[in-house]
């Protein structure tokens, strides 16, 4: 056994350095986990290649069927990681006291939840990457402005990471699993995805537009399949939804 | 050495709705020092503990942890301090050295981790995600991740409980190597052995409040038991007139006998002396000083709750 010098010698690491730290264990833990994987990345290919392939679903608008489904197909990743992901995730970590033993680091709060979004992005890149590749093996011929596309990425980003703190904040461990899948689930379904709204009945499209993944998605598609100009309705919702849901997850977060 | 105490708790109050916590809890515990928090499940160990890391706001009284306010001054503080939860901590799918390497990370001057995780045992199951380690691995993970950050301050919430003997050893050597080295190490257990092996200083708790606190052997006190078997119905009346007044001589079962008193040579003699004028055999004749856990049991009561 070697002896080891317990002398005392506390400090916390330069701030920068936790951050990096924690951003990267974060990402290693999120693309170490099968499900996780399964939901950002196996699931938006799966649909992509298949819908592409395959005349299941009605698209909308100009082009092929993969420049209607590849802004969707973006969207459900955005959504996939930002919202279900981690609020699986993080809801997890509440309950086996993760979150509540790295706050008796010099860990500061908000460098964990800037790690957490730093995750995020991260993962959030490697699916475009992804995604985007494959869309353009497929034919896809994206239009618009990049600077738009990132900045309803962000917004998105935002908007969804602050639902799936709350609900992982909020809620048992076990009701966030399920109910971050259900919401996956149904709004993929009922948000402009692979479904277009217009298929949807007159009385109920003016609230599924309203949702933060069909902002996305129908901001995304009016730029890069239609090659329209800055989504200001769209970029509007989501940042409506980042507010709230920021603000509450803000407001309602518990730690333990 | 500083004269200002480690930790400063003082009139605490913690109500969780309706039921009391911690009822006006009052602790000193002085630096450099090993001091274990007796009590019963439910006594407010754990509450006052976590007070002290900051993680509960006090209803009333004050905490003060190295001089600070572990709340309003977290951020000075949380560097300084050293805390192994009662259970859990981990990301299900993170390795055993990788959370240590980790938790390293966050500071500044970081035990090395490969001699740490060596001496407690984690280098073999280094690899194994920690949802895949047996509790004593787990538990041994979260004691290296309390020390690796060099604290001053180290709390353990019950850090051997459920350990083989062999990983109670190493965690009691860890804990006596760190009073060495000048920390000062705050534990809660319900090992009465390990209180009297390692504390300078107990605190038994109960029902939210101190009700005891000394080094072992104060609280033992010069107390002592003598226990022998002889006939029954000896005349007690007596044997206590050749006793100290304050002795106590009681009969609990027919032919056993028992005298509680500060005990000496002098007392064993008495004893055996009024014996053999009554002609009586002391048999199974023992000694015995109170033990800890008795001090315990006398204080908090013997019903399960």
């Amino acid at each position: 056994m070697t002896a080891t010098d317990l002398t005392p010698r506390p400090g916390a690491a330069p701030v920068g350095r936790m951050l990096l730290a924690q951003t990267a264990l974060e990402t290693r833990m999120l693309l170490r986990n099968g499900e996780q994987l399964l939901l950002t990345v196996v699931i938006p290919t799966v649909l992509l290649v298949l819908f592409s392939a395959v005349d299941v679903v009605a698209v909308d608008g100009p082009g092929k069927r993969v420049d209607f489904l590849a802004p969707g197909l973006l969207a459900l990743a955005v959504m996939s990681t930002a919202f279900t992901g981690q609020a699986i995730a993080t809801g997890f970590e509440r309950r086996y006291g993760v979150l509540k033993r790295l706050g008796a680091t010099p860990l500061p709060r908000w460098a964990l939840l800037s790690a957490k979004t730093g995750c995020v992005l991260v993962t959030e890149l490697l699916q475009v990457l992804l995604l985007s590749a494959i869309a353009l093996a497929l034919g896809w011929s994206p239009h618009g402005d990049p600077l738009s596309v990132l900045l309803l990425l962000v917004l998105g980003t935002a908007a969804f990471s602050g639902l799936g703190l709350l609900m992982a904040g909020t809620l048992r461990a076990e009701a966030t699993l399920a109910g971050a899948n259900l919401v996956f689930v149904l709004l993929l379904l009922a948000g402009g995805v692979v479904v277009p709204l217009s298929k949807f009945p007159d009385a109920v499209r003016p609230v599924l537009e309203l949702l933060p993944i069909s902002a996305l998605s129908d901001g995304l598609r009016s730029v890069l399949q239609l090659g329209g100009g800055v989504p200001w309705a769209d970029l509007g919702v989501l940042a409506a939804w980042s507010v709230l849901g920021l603000a509450a997850a803000a407001r309602f977060f518990r730690w333990e | 050495m500083h004269a200002d105490p480690a930790v400063e708790v003082t009139a605490l109050v913690k109500r969780y709705g309706d039921k009391t916590a911690v009822d006006g809890l009052s602790l000193a515990i002085a630096r450099g020092t090993v001091t274990a928090v007796l009590g019963p499940n439910g006594a407010g160990k754990t509450t006052t503990i976590e007070t002290c890391e900051g993680y509960r706001r006090p209803d009333a009284g004050t905490v003060r942890v190295l001089g600070l306010d572990p709340v309003a001054q977290a951020a000075r503080l949380k560097p300084r301090i050293g805390v192994m939860l009662q259970s859990g901590g981990v990301y299900a799918g993170a390795r055993a050295l990788e959370m240590l390497h980790h938790t390293a990370r966050l500071y500044a001057d970081p035990l090395p981790v490969g001699p740490l995780a060596e001496r407690l045992g984690l280098d073999s199951c280094g690899r194994t995600p920690y949802r895949r380690l047996s509790g004593g691995q787990q538990q041994r993970l979260a004691l290296a991740m309390a020390v690796v950050g060099r604290p001053e301050l180290v709390f353990l919430d019950e850090p051997t409980a459920g350990l083989d003997p062999q990983a109670r050893r190493a965690t009691w050597d860890l804990v006596t190597e760190l009073r060495a080295a000048g920390a000062t190490v705050v534990l809660t257990t319900h090992q009465m052995d390990e209180a009297e092996q390692l504390a300078d200083d107990v605190a038994i708790v109960d029902r939210g409040r101190v009700v005891a606190q000394g080094s072992p052997d104060e609280l033992r006190g010069s107390e002592a038991l003598l226990r022998f078997d002889g006939p029954p119905g000896l005349d007690l009346a007596g044997l206590r007139k050749v006793l100290p007044d304050r002795a106590a001589v009681t009969e609990p079962s027919p032919g056993s006998y028992r005298v509680e008193a500060e005990l000496d040579a002098a007392l064993l003699a008495a004893v055996t002396g009024w014996c053999a004028g009554a002609g009586v055999m002391p048999d199974r004749l023992a000694v015995q000083r109170r033990s800890l856990e008795d001090v315990f049991l006398d204080l908090t009561g013997r019903e399960l709750r």
